[in-house]
């Protein structure tokens, strides 16, 4: 293991917001063998449950069994804790995917309009545009347009952020091409394209991890704050938004309703920034030396 | 205590500063467990004393102990340091907030780059003023009285104007003198100066030593220096601490350490620095030049649309050629354009007229593919050689780089690095390591074995040994000498150090503000330079009138 490696896993934020991360990502993709039901069924008996009762349970084959509701049932009478379960699946995927297309796309735009100046006035000059459409506002205008679906949801959440990741590659590129390593490496004969992906990308990479995180974190709120506002996926398919949503209805009755999914965002968010805030710390020489003299 | 210095003369004055025993741990995993340990001298009124050392000596370590400036994990952990009779170390609470407070009055600190200790959004006299504010009684007008005297002291011409001025209107050396003038505007008894001139020019250095000299005689001001360059030492210092890695290794007179040094380490330090005699060289070159520059010019416009445009003239006609196995050095002050030079010839930058031409082929002019082939030709070493190896590249992969771009495959490319690794001295070992692992020197062997490796005709070194300890600059002059008569190179050497310039170059050009102001054989130039500017410029080199001691060998 590299020492670099040893001293980002040796950062209690690192530590924390891995190990939530990881628990929360296991609970996903195991959600349907930890006593789960299909979060889309309704047993119209057992309606706005409080949590922790047992009931008798009419399941999505018809059996009627004993069940404990961990988490009640709402108003339609579906289990909460199933649907925040199988919630964390829609939160995780569209987190890590929207902050892969936006990184994969901003550093190829970044690394292009660094490191070539003709590119760079017309690039940014329609980064600019994209960053002043506000955020929610494109996805209800694409979700109008285009119909709710995880893809829209996600393409929705992407564009937005890809500025973001374009500015900072971009400023990275800027000062990095400035390095004597660079002019080295234009005088032994090196190619512009292999001098973007041998020098410049891996040492734009550790910021580059960092912006990630933040993505992340910023595309699963907004995804959640869709849904809440129904625009996001249609409520068969459970994410912490919806049925955060659908709770607002029966809040001053049934709280709780509200409670789980809210702690999950919560604290899959804070994670999530955590990390980044870590990886940070450890990866950022400036804030490395801070530290050290602390 | 054995190391203290002889007792002539000064026992019965009680010294400003006091060092005895003096011990600074490093937290745990450094690379030694103590910064500096049994470090004991005295620095008596009037006097300036130099801690001399190269880097990682700890030098600057003593100096941040003295003012309580040290970093939270690395403190004094024994000796005693006494300012005027007061213990500054042990102190706590109340005791600590009593030692701030002396900071500014009994001693001041000037440090090497002005730029970042001056506050960059308030003028340079309403920094000193509010230093005037904190520490005494004065009423507004008495305090800009004495502002604008302590400007005028330290030289400052039209000290009203700059008493206005924020610090980036002003050139470096006048920064250093405004930081001067900060530092001493309390009268302190202690001066402590972190490499003051390191980043100023040689002219500019020489006035400001002269400048901090004749103030410290006035005022009897105790001043501890500190600083790597034996020239200035020379320049400057009545008495001397040798530091090691952070070990004293001898203390004593300027003119007896210099002249004799009695520890080996001392004598090697002194033996490195490059006589600014230039010796007799052997300056006949046959065969035709390998690089020709012919009225080089680079001009650079700037302001845009709203503004007026202005042309800045970065190299104006300059010409030159190199022959096999000669070296020409170009020397000059920052801004001189000696780097634009080497930039416009291995096409870093374009330069705006003028031919380059390596043997028949021009390389101002030519396709993407004819320069291509041309920059196999003509190589260059930068300065820093902390930045000039990619931190994510092994060393290895860093030297192979150029073969592989020409089609020389993978194998052949190794084998032929781990040749030149033997050419420059370091283990074929090191190949597979990152450049965090190497020092300065090492980086910098390995930056001549990336140049190398492509066998180049001309090596451009651009600033190549600044940036390095003077005894490894020693090693790496030597080494880049001995590949130059085995490969027969033409080397075009770019410097700010007179002396560097004088041991290495057959021949050198002087450029000053873009031009070339004289041309000719080092002996002719140094011995005996034509232009003013020359003139001037070797009668700043630091300690050039002194003899200092060399190895008769």
């Amino acid at each position: 293991m590299s020492p670099n490696v040893r001293r980002v896993l040796k950062n209690g934020a690192v530590r924390f917001g891995s190990t939530v991360l990881i628990v929360l990502t296991v609970i996903a993709l195991l959600a349907p063998w930890l006593g789960t039901t299909d979060p889309a069924w309704l047993d119209a008996v057992n309606m706005n449950q409080k949590p922790g009762v047992t009931v008798d349970w009419t399941g999505p084959d018809n059996q009627t069994a004993p069940r404990t509701l961990l988490m009640g049932t709402d108003s339609f009478g579906r289990d909460i804790y199933s649907r925040v379960l199988y919630g964390a699946r829609v939160s995780l995927l569209v987190g890590v995917i929207v902050s892969v297309v936006a990184l994969a796309i901003g550093t190829l735009f970044g690394l292009l309009a660094g490191y070539f100046r003709r590119v760079d006035a017309v690039l940014m000059r329609f980064m600019d545009g994209l960053m002043s459409i506000p955020a929610i506002l494109l996805a209800i205008a694409l979700v109008a347009a285009l119909g709710a679906s995880l893809t829209t949801v996600i393409v929705a959440i992407a564009i937005p952020e890809i500025p973001r990741v374009t500015r900072l590659v971009r400023s990275l590129v800027l000062s990095i091409r400035e390095e004597p390593y660079i002019e080295a490496a234009i005088s032994v004969g090196t190619p512009v394209w292999k001098i973007l992906l041998k020098h410049v990308l891996p040492n734009s990479i550790a910021p580059m991890v960092v912006q990630g995180t933040y993505v992340c974190a910023s595309a699963i709120l907004i995804e959640a704050i869709l849904s809440f506002l129904g625009l996001g996926l249609p409520s068969e398919i459970p994410t912490w938004g919806n049925i955060m949503a659908e709770a607002r209805v029966v809040f001053s009755s049934a709280p709780y309703n509200m409670w789980f999914p809210g702690i999950f965002l919560t604290l899959t968010v804070l994670a999530v920034n955590l990390l980044g805030d870590g990886l940070r710390d450890t990866l950022d020489p400036k804030f490395n030396k801070r530290g050290a003299q602390r | 205590m054995s190391r203290a210095e002889s007792p002539q003369e000064r026992s019965t004055a009680t010294p400003v500063l006091s060092v005895r025993d003096l011990a600074i741990s490093l937290p745990s995993g450094s690379d030694r467990s103590h910064a500096v340990e049994h470090i004991s001298f005295d620095v008596q009124a009037g006097e300036i004393v130099c801690l001399l050392g190269e880097s990682g000596s700890g030098k600057s370590v003593i100096a941040f102990s003295i003012m309580g400036l040290l970093p939270g994990n690395v403190h004094v952990s024994g000796g005693d340091l006494v300012l005027n009779g007061t213990a500054l170390n042990g102190a706590t609470g109340i005791d600590a907030a009593r030692l701030r407070a002396k900071r500014g009055t009994e001693m001041a600190m000037i440090f090497q780059e002005p730029m970042t200790a001056l506050n960059p959004v308030m003028s340079c006299g309403e920094q000193l003023d509010e230093l005037l504010a904190q520490h005494t009684s004065l009423p507004a007008n008495a305090r800009r009285a004495k502002v604008i005297a302590m400007f005028e002291a330290v030289k400052l011409p039209e000290p009203e104007r700059i008493y206005a001025s924020y610090p980036h209107q002003l050139s470096g050396g006048q920064r250093q003198r405004i930081m001067i003038a900060m530092a001493l505007i309390l009268e302190p008894k202690l001066l402590i100066a972190d490499e003051p001139t390191t980043a100023l020019d040689v002219t500019t250095q020489a006035e400001v030593l002269s400048l901090i000299k004749a103030l410290q005689r006035e005022r009897g001001t105790a001043v501890l220096f500190i600083t790597h360059d034996m020239g200035v030492v020379a320049e400057i210092a009545d008495r001397v601490v040798v530091l090691e890695q952070g070990k004293q290794v001898e203390t004593g007179d300027t003119q007896t350490v210099l002249s004799a040094p009695r520890e080996p380490y001392t004598q090697m330090l002194i033996a490195s620095v490059p006589p600014i005699e230039p010796p007799v060289r052997a300056s006949e070159f046959a065969g035709p030049p390998a690089l020709r520059v012919e009225s080089l010019c680079k001009t650079y416009l700037s302001g845009g649309w709203f503004q007026k445009r202005r042309e800045t003239r970065a190299a104006n006609l300059v010409s030159f050629d190199v022959r096999p196995g000669e070296t020409v050095g170009i020397v000059g002050e920052s801004g001189s354009g000696k780097s634009t030079v080497a930039r416009c010839i291995t096409r870093l930058i374009d330069p705006t007229k003028g031919t380059i031409s390596l043997g028949e082929q021009a390389l101002h002019l030519g396709s993407a593919d004819e320069l291509k082939l041309a920059r196999k030709r003509i190589q260059i070493v930068f300065q820093d050689p902390y930045r000039s190896l990619d931190p994510r590249q092994r060393v290895g992969e860093a030297i192979i780089e150029g073969p592989l771009n020409f089609g020389v495959s993978r194998d052949a490319a190794m084998r032929r690095a781990k040749e030149l690794m033997s050419l420059v001295r370091l283990s074929p070992e090191v190949l597979s390591r990152y450049p965090s692992e190497f020092s300065g020197g090492q980086r910098q062997r390995i930056s001549i074995a990336r140049a190398l490796a492509l066998d180049p005709e001309v090596l451009i070194c651009d600033e190549a040994v600044s940036a390095l300890d003077v005894s490894v600059q020693a090693q790496v002059l030597t080494l880049l000498e001995e590949i130059q008569a085995r490969l027969k190179l033409a080397i075009v050497f770019i410097t700010h150090d007179l002396r560097v310039a004088a041991q290495i170059c057959d021949r050198v050009l002087v450029m000053s503000r873009g031009h070339v102001v004289e041309q000719g054989l080092t002996r002719d130039v140094f011995l005996s330079p034509q232009h003013e500017y020359t003139q001037a410029l070797l009668a700043s080199a630091p300690g050039r009138h002194f003899k200092f001691a060399r190895n008769s060998a």
